[in-house]
């Protein structure tokens, strides 16, 4: 990993670095730290500054059951979207591994969802799911409000986790692929010599090789389920049903941007930040040396 | 494929097949509807054949969401995203692995801590300092006294402002200042051989020619995954640039804009014009993604076995 042919000079490196820690110091460092300030301080009403108020903020955020709920929410989300796509899209992956003729047609396409934007898919999805119009149109024609996530909750919910599931199979397809086209050829044929049929292969030879990579997946779909969402729930429910489908990231904002309580939501994203660290250092432990880029 | 199976071979297609309907199913549904006439999009259940209004419902899409100028900023946003990160990517990553200094270690550190943390996760943060992006160096002019010695001494007191809503300065920074790019570079530059180094070294060539000459040429594969990455997420932005741009329609962005084109719950059901708002919306990225598979693919996964 060292190089031993270096180049010598004082100041040119500093200069090539400049930019990149100007933004990163500007941009990335001082709001975070800022961040930091205002969850342990209240702005007084008056104007006069900051007030310290310790833990207060905290408090104020894990006393109020609404949070849990929302925390909840977001677990459930992550969990259910992450588990539909990943598997979906492993199974995908799995099969166009094989090879066989006219694969690459079916691959070019399984990457597609990866271009798009979280508000075109919500907005595409919105009308597909809409109770009145379009698909499931019909289904209410029926069975009269079978299907309404305009009023209940739970099938709102169950809409974006399908469209956000939808949305994430391109790029874990991607991966998924990748990683099993990394596997060396000779040890499916001596898998495939000592009778392990093309299904067992798969189970017992390809999933445990691919371990690794989906670990990583499974940890950048998580992180994703609190960014991606964002767009996905602003475009099609925003929160509701009575906040029926509201996620950390959707509160934050709310709360910060709508309602204009600086300081709480300033807790709210230390804590959100704090999940999204953990879980990136749990993913560093585990893959050590082998890191992916986004 | 190693050995003949026909069984597995069906399987294989069947799910395949399966997976192509669940992925071109949403494309075909919005392409549809965007084709059809108010009458027909209402109907239920909806049609799965195209008609033929799509180019009214375009252009009425384009004209209600002012879909022109809002393009440009877009495209202008993607494209200062793209080649901002490309270019500052580059020469850090080259400061990093190319020089030997002390703080080399702590900088690479301080930029890759950055990955760790979307902008999604720390809007509020970010948000703060887009008000004032000097805001730091105020912090640090107050906290070292030079605010104060200027003062005394000159009688002017130091105010540093630097307004970024409302500009496409405000929309490009905060998205180039991640490390994204800089691991992509990293990651290639350990690879360059050190004899090719030092040939050029023998050769007499400074830092600056190896950079343009030699590492430039060599990463362009690099550069075009990156420039994918970069095109399709910068465009893709949603959440950050609804709260640097309060003033729409100077500023606004196709994907922002999109939201406006949704029926209104007891409005007109216009669906067609919404997805043909969508369509228009998702066809550069897709474009981009379409056309750059290969780099892309290669420069989203790093081969280091």
């Amino acid at each position: 990993m060292e190089r031993r042919a270096h180049y010598r000079n004082r100041v040119l490196p500093w200069l090539l670095i400049a930019p990149q820690l100007i933004l990163v110091l500007v941009f990335f460092y001082w709001p975070t730290s800022q961040a930091l300030y205002w969850a342990f301080t209240l702005e007084q009403a008056w104007g006069g500054g900051n007030e310290w108020v310790g833990f207060d903020n905290f408090m104020g955020v894990f006393g109020d059951g609404r949070y849990w709920s929302t925390v909840g929410r977001s677990a459930v989300y992550a969990a259910a979207a992450t588990g539909i796509s990943m598997g979906i899209a492993l199974v995908l992956a799995l099969f166009v591994d094989r090879g066989l003729k006219g694969t690459k047609i079916f691959q070019s396409v399984f990457i597609w969802p990866y271009a798009l934007a979280a508000p075109v898919v919500g907005v595409a999805f919105r009308f597909i799911f809409s109770p009145q119009a379009g698909m499931i149109g019909s289904l209410n024609r029926i069975w009269p409000g079978i299907w309404d996530p305009a009023t209940n909750g739970l099938h709102a919910l169950i809409m974006v986790i399908i469209s956000h599931a939808w949305l994430s199979i391109g790029y874990n397809f991607v991966f998924f692929l990748a990683a099993l086209q990394m596997i060396p050829r000779s040890i499916a044929e001596a898998g495939a010599m000592d009778g392990a049929r093309p299904a067992r292969r798969m189970l017992d030879l390809q999933l445990p090789l691919i371990a690794p990579t989906t670990f990583f997946l499974l940890i950048m779909n998580i992180i994703s389920t609190f960014t991606d969402s964002f767009g996905l729930i602003d475009t099609m429910t925003e929160g509701g049903p009575i906040g029926s489908t509201e996620v950390m990231v959707y509160k934050i904002y709310y709360d910060g941007f709508k309602s204009l309580d600086y300081s709480g939501a300033a807790a709210q994203s230390i804590v959100l930040m704090l999940i999204v660290i953990t879980l990136t250092f749990v993913q560093f432990k585990w893959v050590e040396r082998r890191i992916h880029y986004t | 494929m190693i050995e003949r199976s026909s069984f597995f071979d069906f399987v294989t297609y069947a799910v395949m097949a399966l997976g192509l309907v669940i992925i071109i199913t949403p494309f075909w549904i919005v392409l549809v509807a965007a084709s059809l006439s108010l009458p027909e999009v209402a109907r239920v259940p909806l049609t799965l054949w195209p008609s033929s209004h799509l180019m009214e419902n375009l252009s009425a899409a384009w004209s209600r969401a002012d879909l022109g100028p809002k393009l440009l900023n877009t495209l202008v946003v993607a494209g200062g995203v793209t080649i901002g990160k490309i270019t500052i990517a580059a020469l850090s990553a080259f400061s990093i692995v190319f020089f030997n200094y002390r703080a080399r270690m702590l900088c690479f550190w301080l930029i890759f801590l950055t990955l760790m943390l979307p902008l999604e996760v720390r809007i509020v943060p970010t948000y703060s300092i887009a008000a004032n992006a000097l805001l730091p160096f105020q912090a640090l002019l107050d906290a070292t006294g030079i605010t104060s010695l200027v003062e005394t001494i000159a009688g002017i007191r130091i105010e540093l402002n630097w307004n970024l809503l409302n500009s496409y300065t405000g929309l490009i920074l905060p998205l180039i200042a991640t490390a994204t790019g800089t691991f992509l570079y990293r990651q290639f530059f350990m690879t360059i051989p050190d004899e090719l180094v030092e040939a050029s070294k023998m050769d007499g060539s400074g830092p600056m020619r190896f950079f343009f000459e030699v590492l430039i040429p060599l990463s362009r594969t690099n550069m075009l995954a990156l420039a994918t990455i970069m095109f399709v997420s910068s465009w893709n932005q949603y959440l950050w640039p609804l709260l640097v741009t309060t003033d729409r329609p100077n500023y606004g962005t196709v994907v922002m804009e999109l939201k406006a084109l949704i029926p209104a719950q007891n409005g007109t059901p216009d669906w067609n014009v919404t997805m043909a708002g969508a369509l228009l919306v998702m066809l550069p990225p897709l474009l981009v993604v379409a056309f750059m598979q290969r780099w892309f693919v290669r420069g989203l996964i790093t081969k280091d076995k």
